[in-house]
């Protein structure tokens, strides 16, 4: 399984800091994104993207987590160089992440 | 006033024009409102100012205003938009003279200015909280633009003295439909409970269509009716801070829990700490009831006492950035893209730029090497971009990588090179009281 089966995700900028919501499509499943989408894991995912740190902020009332990750976006919107340099790409990466079978990941 | 309606216009500087007319047509609203200032929008509106190129206003202003003025007018509603830019005074003018060309009599516009602070800055950067280490004292020769991101109190005053037309430069978001609902319902600025809801109707309404199912769609996982023809959303908001979000008939997208959650989410940090001018808006406790379809209820928004701190947010030039591309298809194109890519990085050692970056579009342009590792395309298109401290050494990155047709791999087509100037951005603190705003109002003729 990965994330995409049982969650969807949308990102934004705010100048170098970039955000995923991870939202569950069903509330019985919240408690496995609080147990899978741990902030370690998902800088290891996107550790190609993410030079800073992942703050997690959990919201159960709406099903969802929220994902801060800090220095992600190659200096901010208006200098940067990437391609992608509002990050709104990186809600689809975090979707691939596997679930329930990270022992191996 | 019990309820009003606020119609959401635009949820960016070149957003689509027939759903607003559509709203201002038949959505029986009280208030429509465009959002259409990006983190990147009032640099790039004040580099324009410079060159002489444009006003410093949106360069969509007048395209919007002809195809809902005279719609508003006919149905009372009442503009709120952050379309001013760079000279919001300038774009306040701009749409009182639209208006008299129009035939629309006793129409009054009322720009908010004050965001700009640009001259104070420069002239005594004590107030500003800076990050980061980079201040303005050391960077004086390249600041381009010092905007606050104002409240959404000046609004309000704009509209208790009658603006049927109200144009800011750099405004919170969410005060743009945070100050219709504190003149409407003679919210107190203190009412951080009040604010707090009206903050969260705000920033789920700034995007327009992204909480229509605008921005959702993943075909087989999320599939969302009618994009073509997607419906902006309007909000009814009433006096007890009850939200409820819905769009019209007949237009595509969905509102659904799901793409409310989205945009409940979007581009904010702590959901408990949501920084605002006016208030510190609290979504923790957020919940979304669907009460009919394409209606939902927001419950449980809130908010805590302002920090009187405002975010400014203030640009400098930073060089230029030189770009080129060229693609690769067939068998061996990986192959070949990195051999150009080689030819071009052995081309540019002499110490031109101070950052270069390669990617290959269609293998890890987005993500890097590690998520898309082992997948080879059919295609490929190699970007090379290059920070530099002059126009001519950006303009050498494109040269090169167009120079590959005739020197380069076999195959390459589709060459493409453009020079930007670069742009540095930070953002720090400024206490609102050294932010003084003010209102001025103009108007068409009584006939």
């Amino acid at each position: 399984m990965i994330l995409r089966d049982i969650a969807h995700c949308r990102s934004g900028d705010k100048g170098d800091t970039a955000n995923i919501s991870v939202i569950a499509y069903e509330d019985k499943d919240y408690e496995l994104l609080v147990k899978e989408v741990t902030p370690e894991r998902v800088a290891e995912h996107l550790r190609d993207s993410v030079k800073g740190t992942v703050i997690r902020y959990e919201i159960p009332r709406l099903g969802a987590l929220n994902l801060v990750l800090t220095h992600a976006l190659s200096g901010g919107v208006v200098g940067s160089l990437a391609l992608d340099a509002h990050g709104k790409s990186l809600g689809s990466a975090l979707l691939s992440l596997p679930i329930g079978s990270h022992t191996n990941n | 006033m019990h309820k009003v309606r606020i119609g959401a216009g635009a949820g960016y500087s070149g957003d689509r024009i027939d759903p607003a007319v559509d709203l201002a047509k038949r959505g029986n609203l009280d208030f429509l409102v465009f959002e259409c200032l990006a983190e990147r929008t009032i640099t790039n509106a004040q580099l324009q100012l410079l060159s002489s190129r444009q006003k410093g206003y949106d360069p969509f202003l007048v395209a919007r205003m002809q195809a809902v003025l005279g719609l508003c007018h006919q149905n009372n509603i009442r503009i709120i938009t952050n379309m001013g830019a760079a000279a919001p005074l300038a774009a306040a003018q701009c749409i009182r003279d639209l208006a008299h060309d129009m035939g629309l009599d006793s129409i009054r516009v009322a720009a908010v200015v004050g965001d700009d602070i640009l001259t104070q800055c420069t002239k005594d950067s004590a107030c500003l909280k800076e990050e980061h280490g980079y201040t303005i004292a050391e960077h004086r020769d390249q600041i381009i633009s010092a905007n606050a991101y104002i409240g959404a109190e000046s609004i309000a005053k704009a509209l208790d003295k009658g603006a049927n037309v109200v144009v800011t430069g750099r405004a919170a978001d969410p005060a743009l439909f945070l100050g219709p609902l504190i003149h409407s319902f003679k919210w107190k600025m203190n009412d951080w409970d009040k604010l707090g809801k009206g903050t969260a109707a705000g920033h789920l309404l700034e995007c327009a269509g992204q909480i229509c199912g605008g921005y959702f769609a993943d075909p087989g996982k999320k599939d969302v009716p009618q994009l073509a023809h997607i419906g902006f959303p309007f909000g009814d908001i009433y006096a007890d801070g009850r939200i409820e979000i819905s769009k019209l008939d007949n237009t595509g997208g969905y509102i659904t829990p799901a793409t409310v959650k989205e945009q409940l989410l979007y581009e904010i940090h702590d959901p408990a700490r949501y920084l605002q001018p006016d208030v510190i808006a609290d979504f923790s406790n957020v919940w979304i009831e669907e009460i009919a379809t394409n209606r939902v209820r927001i419950h449980d928004a809130t908010g805590h006492a302002k920090t009187n701190h405002l975010k400014v947010s203030i640009s400098y030039h930073d060089g230029f950035i030189g770009e080129g591309q060229i693609s690769y298809a067939g068998i061996g194109a990986v192959a070949r893209a990195q051999l150009a890519r080689d030819i071009i990085k052995e081309r540019l050692t002499e110490n031109i730029y101070r950052d270069l970056r390669v990617d290959f579009i269609g293998m890890n342009a987005l993500h890097g090497d590690q998520l898309s590792s082992g997948h080879e395309p059919y295609e490929v298109r190699l970007r090379v971009l290059a920070k530099c401290d002059s126009r001519e050494d950006a303009e050498r990155i494109g040269n090169e990588v167009e120079a590959l047709y005739t020197n380069g791999p076999s195959g390459g087509g589709g060459a493409w090179k453009s020079t930007r100037p670069a742009v540095f951005l930070t953002s720090p603190l400024i206490a609102e009281s050294h932010v003084p705003t003010s209102i001025i109002f103009m108007e068409t003729a009584n006939s």
